[in-house]
């Protein structure tokens, strides 16, 4: 039986249906009826943001923690406006969140005014899709489908621009099985046929290598263990990108690292050597390819993706397999025993020869000092200090996120949100947040550079309002780390406005908040410095001051091939031509 | 191993095995894409051309299932067969889009524009521009006694053609409707 109510009703009721527990927002004059309705319920939890950016990154670290759908509520004008930067992020690393904004009402739409921006206008190169409802007896239905298209296929943002008159107006309302779905049905199984080339391809194979990406977190966590048991049984070696960590353990044998612009160099060099490339939900971003006509040159390439526009979009590959990570998987994992678990055995056994030569370099050695903390040092005791805990690790961007991602070890999907693909300062901070609303007694860790986390910083409001005891371990370089890096290789040591100037005291900045603020300079007493961090019932803000010239090595320099990259900081000068210098 | 002979995933029409990929070639394809009527769905297709850097060579769209919702755009676009095939794949994936067929890859189809071209003239000038238009069977659908508007159906390659004859003897104005196209057979 339907029921009768206002559109904001539906709005809350339609969330319930959901599944929602949590909506992060920020309320203003256009969504006022939606947080009246709020207001007067229990099941569902309204964390006040400080900035609508806020509330779409935090949105999205739920959603990568936990594999369901994000909400975020915003306002029309600025607060819509204030989204984008988050919608553009969950974009690119395929991040499923709905957004809900409010509208001016309809009869007001293109008059300028109070407040009005074209929301869907705006937002409709940076969700997956948007709608703007204009008549409530369809509000409920479409917000429905917005859930379905958030996580259905390639997941990602959608956005629903609710305009204020279609809140208050009443219709009845359409639960979620009677929701109309069926024109978006993207293909998860993959076609049986080219499955099997590719089990004939790895059966084969001499130097075969298994390069995973997010789309293996976004399937799920059975894929993951789909992917762990496929790699055990052929024993074949797996790197992965920086949004697949966690796909396959840190711990496991057969890893080999993280591959990439500041990837492993047994990773890359396996990538650029490898007989047969199984790219299994990676998108052949370009901080992995290189120089596209130098990437693998020897290589076959499969590609299995859920996105037929990922496949050959930047590397045509040998064989594309349209579908789910995890469908694929179970599929080829069957072919494959029943065509009696076949590996060139020779070949694998001098391809990881080959891999444990690559991996004596020890591309992640760096200088000690027992001085000044160096970023890695801090890295190796968090990671040393937090082994085995129920842990979160989120990131900020620059170099500090490179050296998380390469001295961090993560042995289970869904455990590290970073922001990859924009690449957004700022993420970090709420984004640790939305995670631990979700985990609320987990251990939830923000690795941040110090330039970064004040681009989001208001944000510890949040985190102290609703108890969240978010740890922001801040490798403070007081240098916009990365940017400094890439001045002094390519742009003969000028560094243009890479300084952290007038930087606030951290610890001050703590207390300001009503938190614990702690600073450490010493590596001396960087290990009780993180262990009365781990041990505070609270949100902690730490001010690590680290080496301020250490650069992030290994580095493939833009426009080079794989085997041409960086180790350390010996002949850097110069290594970027001028064409390898137009990229970013 | 040769080539494998494996269909590009969701655009099952695509006629890519046949095509060597590697070609620079620039190809036009008339592409029929059919979508739902809705509201900002034509800026969504025009936005991804645009944000991706793809060519429009023209475009049409009108409904053409009132009850079903269902609009169908004819883009002609052109690129090398790899971009062709990005712009299938990426028209495809979209959520309010429910297929994308390449016209041009899937067979013979037929292509058809309408124009129209006010030329302007006097005496002997007038006097071809009629003869030329009976040959090339455009309509007059207007007339004064300085000017002609002619209405003409056909492929873009003929409307090329008698625009470029009118030029001369007084066209004024031209205005084309862009492609409208469908398969040949059933
Ligand atoms: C400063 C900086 C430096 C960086 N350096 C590196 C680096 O050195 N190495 C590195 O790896 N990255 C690096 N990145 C990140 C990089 O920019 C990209 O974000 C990342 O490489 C993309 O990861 P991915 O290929 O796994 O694709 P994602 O963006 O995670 O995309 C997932 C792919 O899987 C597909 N997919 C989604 N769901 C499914 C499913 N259910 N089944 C099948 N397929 C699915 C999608 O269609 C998509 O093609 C860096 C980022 C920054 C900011
Ligand atoms: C919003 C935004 N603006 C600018 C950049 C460009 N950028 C990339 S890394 C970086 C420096 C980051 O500095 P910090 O957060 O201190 O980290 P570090 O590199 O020092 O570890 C900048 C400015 C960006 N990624 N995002």
């Amino acid at each position: 039986m339907t029921k009768a109510m206002t559109g904001a009703r539906m709005v809350v009721q339609a969330l319930k249906d959901q599944g929602v527990d949590v909506v992060f927002g920020y309320p203003g004059g256009a969504v006022l009826p939606i947080y009246d309705e709020i207001f007067q319920q229990n099941d569902i939890r309204h964390v006040l943001v400080r900035h609508e950016q806020g509330a779409i990154h935090m949105a999205e670290g739920y959603a990568r923690s936990t594999g369901k759908v994000g909400v975020a509520l915003v306002t029309s004008g600025p607060g819509a406006t204030n989204a984008v930067t988050g919608l553009t992020d969950a974009l690119l690393d395929s991040i499923p969140i709905v957004v809900l904004s409010g509208q001016v009402p309809t009869f007001m739409i293109g008059t300028d005014g109070f407040q009005e921006a074209d929301t869907v206008g705006i937002t409709r190169p940076c969700t997956k899709h948007n709608w703007l409802v204009k008549d409530t007896a369809r509000l409920s239905e479409v917000i429905h489908q917005a859930f379905h298209v958030a996580k259905s296929g390639r997941p990602g943002p959608v956005l629903v621009d609710i305009p204020k008159d279609v809140q208050f107006a009443t219709a009845e309302y359409t639960p979620a099985p009677k929701a109309r779905v069926d024109h978006y049905q993207p293909r998860v199984k993959g076609d049986i046929e080219a499955i099997t080339r590719m089990v004939e391809m790895l059966e084969t194979a001499e130097r075969p290598l298994f390069y995973t990406g997010g789309g293996v977190i976004n399937s799920g966590v059975a894929a993951s263990q789909l992917l762990r048991e496929f790699v055990e049984a052929t024993g074949f070696p797996i790197t992965s990108t920086l949004m697949g960590l966690g796909a396959y353990p840190a711990s496991g044998d057969k890893w080999i690292g993280m591959l990439g612009m500041h990837g492993l160099y047994e990773a890359n060099l396996a990538m650029h050597d490898c007989d047969l490339m199984l790219n299994i939900g990676a998108r052949f971003d370009d901080r992995i390819t290189g120089r596209i006509a130098d990437f693998s040159p020897r290589s076959k390439k499969v590609h299995v993706d859920i996105d037929p526009s990922s496949i050959n979009k930047v590397i045509r590959v040998d064989l594309g397999i349209v579908g789910d990570v995890g469908h694929v998987l179970e599929d080829a994992l069957r072919i494959w025993k029943a065509r009696g678990r076949k590996v060139n055995k020779d070949g694998l056994a001098k391809w990881w020869k080959q891999i444990n030569e690559w991996r004596a370099v020890k591309c992640l050695s760096y200088k000690p000092s027992d001085k000044t903390i160096k970023p890695q040092y801090a890295l190796e005791r968090l990671e040393a200090l937090t082994k085995g805990m129920d842990r979160y690790i989120t990131t900020e961007v620059g170099q500090h996120q490179m050296w998380a991602a390469q001295f961090l070890g993560f042995d289970a999907p869904n455990r590290w949100m970073t922001s990859g693909g924009l690449g957004t300062m700022g993420y970090g901070l709420p984004a640790s947040i939305g995670v631990q609303i979700a985990h609320p007694d987990a251990l939830v860790i923000n690795v941040a550079g110090e330039a970064s986390w004040l681009m989001n910083m208001q944000e510890m409001g949040t985190a102290m309002q609703f108890r969240a005891p978010v740890k922001q371990f801040i490798l403070n370089n007081e240098r916009l780390g990365m940017v400094r890096q890439w001045q002094e290789l390519l742009h003969g040591e000028r560094y243009s406005s890479s300084w952290s100037e007038s930087l606030p005291d951290f610890v001050k900045l703590a207390e300001a908040f009503g938190c614990k603020g702690i600073k450490c300079a010493d590596p001396k007493d960087l290990d009780d410095a993180i262990l009365e961090m781990l041990r505070y019932d609270g949100p902690v803000i730490f001010d690590c001051l680290v080496e301020k010239h250490e650069n992030c090595f290994p580095m493939i320099p833009s426009g080079k091939p794989h085997n041409e990259m960086l180790l350390g900081n010996a002949e850097t000068q110069g290594v970027i031509k001028a064409a390898g210098a137009v990229l970013v | 191993m040769s080539a494998l002979n494996i269909k590009k995933g969701a655009t099952s029409h695509s006629a890519y095995d046949l095509r060597d990929p590697h070609s620079e070639a620039v190809e036009s394809h008339t592409l029929a894409v059919i979508v739902e009527n809705e509201p900002g769905v034509l800026a969504r297709v025009i936005g991804l051309f645009s944000a991706r850097g793809y060519n429009i060579d023209s475009l049409t769209v009108a409904e053409v299932d009132h009850t079903g919702h269902r609009s169908r755009i004819t883009i002609v676009t052109s690129g090398t067969p790899a971009v062709i095939d990005q712009v299938e794949a990426q028209l495809g994936r979209m959520v309010s889009v429910y297929d994308v067929h390449d016209l041009t890859a899937e067979g013979p189809c037929v292509q058809r524009e309408l124009a129209l071209f006010k030329v302007a003239g006097k005496g002997e000038h007038r006097i071809e521009a009629l003869r030329l238009a009976e040959i090339f069977r455009a309509h007059v659908v207007d007339s004064t006694l300085e000017s002609f508007v002619f209405e003409m159906t056909g492929t873009p390659e003929k409307i090329d053609s008698f625009a470029e004859l009118m030029r001369p003897l007084g066209l004024r104005e031209l205005a084309r409707t862009g492609v409208a196209a469908l398969s040949r057979g059933v």
